[in-house]
């Protein structure tokens, strides 16, 4: 029992530590907060075309530090945002944007949940309006109907108990 | 008219299968270089063994090449090194040698001991060049034509099976074979 506590101790260290070192961290110097609130919201939707699931400013791999850079380079000489990110997208493809442009290409990706939704309301709309006409087209009991099923009812009940 | 509305979840699962399907055993690690069909891009760096004289784009043109990107810190750059220099002799070659992100004694020291593929070698220590173009993990070869357009990138170990599968093919395509 002891060598397993030992190992499971082992390993929620071994969890803490790699917490740690997770999130990449280098000195950037900026004029503003507004400028270093860019920055970091310009690092957190590109995409490290090594470690393909994380953006450029949670990874610690070398590429995505020369890509951090190369963002903190063109800000400061005065890039735009969509220049920043086309001029990243010209060496490393489309992959490296999180969140793609809205292009011939990309449009169904776009589109797909808003056309999802329109179906579903569509359904939804004609199920709610066949059954209203349905139950505004059902005739109601006659008298003597009525009668008669009450008749069955109480027996039914009668009979039961 | 319902009868057919009855099969459409039976269509949209089977549509669903052949997209899901066509992704299975594609790599998702190895991406597809923005820079095909577009030139080398514009670059000054110095030669590995020569610190005095520099290189630019221009020594791509007027023959096709591999551009191999390279380190002493990569292990399986060093995988593929026999590989290289088997393509460099045996099959006439040009491969153009980038050094990137290393240290040139290191890379000369490689070089003098495994022995040296490469007919020119670029030294970008800085990984300037490698950044343009779109390199994110040693060894990546390009396919170069003789306009120093880039045609083709593979990333990882090129071997006999890729040489084949790959290179080939384009050789034939953009070069001359015999050569």
């Amino acid at each position: 029992m002891k060598p397993l506590f030992r190992f499971a101790l082992l390993m929620l260290l071994s969890l803490s530590a790699g917490v740690a070192v997770g999130q990449a961290r280098d000195v950037y110097e900026f004029d503003s907060p507004e400028q270093e609130q860019r920055f970091q919201s310009l690092i957190a939707e590109l995409r490290c075309p090594k470690c393909q699931n994380q953006n450029i400013a949670d990874s610690n791999a070398p590429i995505s530090k020369d890509m951090r850079e190369a963002v903190y380079r063109m800000m400061s000489d005065g890039a735009s945002d969509e220049k920043i990110t086309s001029e990243l997208v010209s060496r490393f493809g489309e992959f490296v944007r999180y969140k793609p442009k809205v292009d011939e290409r990309t449009i169904m990706l776009w589109a797909t949940p808003a056309l999802v939704v329109f179906i579903g309301v569509l359904v939804i709309a004609l199920t709610v309006r066949r059954s209203s006409k349905k139950a505004a087209t059902e005739t109601p009991l006659s008298d003597q109907e009525r009668a008669r099923a009450d008749e069955l009812l109480n027996r039914h009940d009668k009979n039961d108990h | 008219m319902k009868r057919a509305l009855m099969f459409l979840p039976v269509v949209l699962v089977v549509a669903l299968g052949a997209i899901l399907f066509a992704g299975i055993g594609k790599d998702p690690n190895r991406l597809e270089s923005a820079l095909i069909g577009k030139p080398v891009p514009e670059f000054n760096l110095a030669d590995l063994q020569a610190p005095d004289s520099q290189h630019d784009q221009s020594l791509f043109k007027g023959q096709v090449s591999l551009l191999n990107v390279w380190g002493t810190w990569c292990p399986a750059c060093r995988d593929e090194h026999d590989d290289l220099i088997w393509l460099a002799r045996e099959k006439g070659v040009r491969i153009v040698g980038l050094n990137y992100k290393d240290d040139r004694q290191e890379a000369l020291k490689w070089l003098k001991t495994l022995g040296d593929p490469y007919a020119v070698s670029v030294y970008d220590p800085r990984g300037t060049l490698g950044f343009d173009l779109g390199v994110y993990g040693a060894p990546e070869t390009y396919f170069i034509d003789s306009q120093g357009i880039v045609r083709y990138r593979h990333v990882g170990v090129v071997n006999e099976t890729v040489w084949n599968e790959k290179f080939l093919p384009l050789m034939e395509e953009y070069g001359d074979v015999s050569s």
